[in-house]
């Protein structure tokens, strides 16, 4: 009840910063079990890590002189490297939103539970869609739900997104979209008027897919279950060349293409929310990639990957890409094309437009003596007309993506952690 | 992007940075202590450090919001949440602060009634619109978000709101920076002095540091060029055996602050006798509380808040980076068990903290960057 509470048995002096931190009268039996887990994992780190000879530990034994500071960082940065490969484990006891954002908790919360649980080798490269054989042909197997918030937005709504979200992660498999199904959650009390606009958004964006919807289901929730309505959507699609497409196939050499200007449907739903108060003149890109998709394949024999860059934007893919090739991948500030008034809003609200999903841009890792055709060709398409080659793979530092800033500086990109904004898709 | 764009080229940079070189004495290190966490969110996110000489050594100072709440305090927030009447609102940096039960993510998950706001005055509008309960808004921050609590009591006691109160954790600046000038451990050779709080309080404040101390301090801007030509203007203080406080910020920063904004402030704030800081204890007259005329607006007041100081986890060494004692990766927990998912320390939560920029940003030794840049 008194203002700084009953702790005053400490002097209040100017001259004890510092001190009070030796108070331990309350130590780790006040922290929360993970906090206990945590440094127990850390502890086992550094026996591993003494365990193992240090190659930069060039000292004889028994002159334990302190390091150099930079040998030292590069010590802690090891550690550090061996950390993140570990196994992944969910230390939550609840889900929290930053499960679902794209991010760290994503990639933790889908190894550690549902990759364990469900492991098999078309599910385990992690791909936007799965790759089956069946009967001699090639096909892709996708599927994704959609929760956006609001359901109507500038450029689209839930419905347009539903199909192409799921016919961009069949065309970026590689594969020739064809048969989608939709699964629809609704809210009692939902307007009917509203559904058939989605459902309308949904037969347009299919007809311009060129898939159709083959099957579907309905579900009604008791008011105050769903927000409005939710759809789940699935697809297949039949992959026609003979080439393997992957991440990890990025090699030293190639570059990295992005198909337009990134950031422009992660902004739009922030801002059509209207809790900001800020007003910026940008429309979701929502729009299928299938077309731009198979010029691309056509004219560059030399692709090794595409992928949309949904949640968690362009910075996310490119470090799936560098962690799944074992690769470091160098991208250009300057080069990466961001609408002025997306980089503007981002810059307001101190959100990095890299990590801002796009719901119809993809991100092609392609052999670099192919870059100008495969750009050319991007380019040829409306839905690429501004792609940009915006960075190249090199071996070394590997894992790691780095960034040129515009500023001439140099700092690494990494997973992003927490949640800009939930319920972008 | 106008009025971005021309604080980030590249061009000038490199003329400062030959500047700054050339100011160095040969043998001699620099240290300046950036005040400021959003400076330190600059320096990691453009890569400034490439820009600096060896000799020229920039150390991160308290100047970050959340990184400097105790964890009693979070605690306290948790407590008050927790009781079912209260819808708790907070800025979103303050949401995976942990306190010795988790963070305010957890408590959410766990369902307690916990929202993110991004003014306190869209605090006000949940209040409005849940008469049946009562919001609270956590306040955090130095002056740079203290004259916006103030109105935002302003505004409840004009409108006569009665289901809103804050729970006040803002503190003020110039104590801390006393307290690390005080501390025998760290020898600085100036400050760039926080932008944003100096939009507030100005540049008088920093006067005891050059005059007592002999420390110089810049007030900067938070572009990377301002931090350049900030560190240009230390050095160059340095190098004429000047000690002075400069305001490199004028297109924001006036000389005497903001008169209107320091009046909201002491009309509805007063100096607590002392505060708990994250790592630095306890320094006395360093935050803020609502004046008794505000009562019925100070969450301290209405609600049972255990108010029981909680220690950091022995591990977290947190107090260190705050004071600048030791760089983030120096840390025993660094990067290892203590990582911006599952942060130990608050250095590790916001964007602005020291820890949070180096492990997102920066976690590469400078000599392998080199190494990259020229390939």
């Amino acid at each position: 009840m008194t203002p700084a509470g009953q702790i005053g048995q400490r002097t209040a002096s100017g001259e004890d910063g510092g001190e009070a931190g030796q108070d331990r009268r309350a130590s780790e039996d006040h922290s929360a079990g993970w906090v206990a887990e945590a440094l127990r994992a850390h502890d086992e780190l550094t026996a591993q890590a003494a365990a193992v000879p240090n190659p930069h530990d060039g000292r004889t034994k028994g002159s334990p002189q302190p390091l150099p500071g930079t040998v030292r960082e590069e010590q802690v940065l090891e550690r550090i490297d061996r950390a993140r490969r570990s196994r992944p484990r969910v230390k939550e006891q609840r889900i929290t939103m930053s499960h679902g954002a794209g991010g760290k908790a994503t990639r933790t919360l889908v190894e550690a539970v549902f990759l364990d649980a469900f492991r098999n080798p078309l599910l385990e490269p992690l791909e936007d869609a799965a790759q089956l054989h069946v009967n001699g042909s090639r096909m892709a197997l996708t599927t994704d739900s959609y929760v956006v918030s609001p359901l109507f937005f500038p450029g689209g709504n839930i419905g347009d997104l539903a199909v192409n979200g799921t016919v961009n992660d069949l065309a970026v498999a590689g594969a020739v979209p064809l048969y989608l199904t939709a699964g629809f959650i609704i809210e009692e009390g939902f307007p009917v008027d509203d559904l058939r606009r989605i459902v309308a958004a949904m037969r347009d964006a299919a007809t311009a897919a060129g898939v159709q919807v083959v099957t579907g289901d309905t579900k009604v929730v008791e008011k105050g279950k769903a927000d409005g309505c939710y759809i789940n959507t699935a697809g297949v699609g039949v992959i026609e060349h003979r080439r393997t497409l992957g991440v990890a196939q990025a090699r030293p050499g190639d570059v990295v293409i992005v198909s337009g200007p990134i950031g422009d449907h992660g902004i739009t739903i922030m801002l059509a929310r209207g809790e900001l108060e800020i007003e910026a003149d940008v429309t979701s890109d929502t729009a299928p990639l299938h077309g731009l998709v198979a010029g691309l394949l056509a004219a560059t024999p030399g692709v090794r990957a595409m992928r949309d860059a949904t949640r968690g934007g362009v910075a996310t893919i490119l470090n799936e890409v560098a962690t799944d090739a074992g690769v470091c991948v160098v991208v250009r500030e300057d080069d990466i094309p961001v609408r002025p008034e997306v980089r503007g809003a981002a810059e307001l609200l101190g959100i990095d437009p890299m990590y801002v999903a796009c719901e119809g841009r993809l991100v092609a890792v392609v052999d670099g003596a192919q870059a100008d055709s495969a750009l050319a060709a991007m380019r040829a398409h409306p839905l690429g007309a501004s792609a940009a080659v915006i960075g190249q793979i090199a071996d070394d530092p590997a894992g790691i993506v780095l960034l040129k800033t515009a500023f001439g500086g140099t700092r690494i990109v990494d997973l992003l952690v927490g949640d800009p904004l939930p319920r972008i898709c | 992007m106008k009025f971005v764009d021309e604080y980030r080229n590249a061009d000038q940079a490199h003329a400062l940075s030959a500047k700054i070189a050339a100011l160095c004495e040969p043998g001699r290190h620099y240290k300046f202590m950036e005040v400021c966490g959003g400076h330190t969110h600059t320096i990691y996110k453009h890569g400034l450090e490439d820009y600096l000489p060896e000799s020229v050594e920039l150390v991160h100072g308290p100047g970050c919001p959340v990184c400097v709440i105790p964890m009693g305090r979070v605690d306290d927030a948790m407590h008050l949440a927790a009781n079912p009447d209260v819808i708790m609102t907070s800025f979103g940096d303050m949401m995976r602060v942990p306190g010795s039960q988790g963070s305010f993510f957890d408590a959410k998950a766990a369902g307690t009634d916990i929202r993110m706001v991004y003014s306190p005055l869209d605090s006000l509008k949940i209040a409005r619109k849940n008469p049946g309960k009562r919001v609270v808004f956590m306040a955090i921050g130095f002056e740079t978000t203290a004259p916006s609590t103030a109105m935002t009591v302003l505004r409840a006691a004009a409108e006569g709101l009665e289901n809103f109160s804050v729970f006040c954790n803002h503190v003020t600046i110039v104590p801390a920076i006393k307290a690390i000038l005080d501390s025998p451990d760290l020898r600085l050779d100036g400050f760039l002095g926080p932008g944003h709080v100096s939009t507030v309080i100005g540049c008088r404040p920093y006067e005891f540091i050059a005059r007592d101390y002999g420390k110089p301090v810049v007030v900067a801007g938070f572009e990377p060029l301002d931090i350049l030509q900030s560190i240009y203007m230390l050095m160059l203080q340095l190098a004429e055996g000047r000690t002075a406080v400069e305001n490199q910020y004028t297109r924001v920063v006036p000389w005497d602050g903001n008169i209107v904004a320091l009046k909201a402030i002491g009309q509805t704030m007063e100096l607590r006798p002392y505060f708990e800081w994250r790592g630095l204890g306890f320094i006395s007259h360093s935050a803020l509380r609502l004046r008794a005329e505000y009562a019925r607006f100070d969450a301290e007041l209405l609600f049972d808040v255990p108010g029981v100081r909680v220690a950091d986890p022995k591990a977290c060494q947190c107090g260190e980076v705050l004071k600048g004692v030791l760089k983030p990766w120096e840390c025993k927990v660094f990067g290892t068990a203590c990582t911006p998912e599952t942060p130990i320390g608050t250095c590790m939560v916001s964007p602005e903290g020291a820890c949070a920029a180096y492990y997102n940003f920066g976690r590469l030794s400078r000599q392998r960057v080199k190494e990259v840049s020229r390939s």
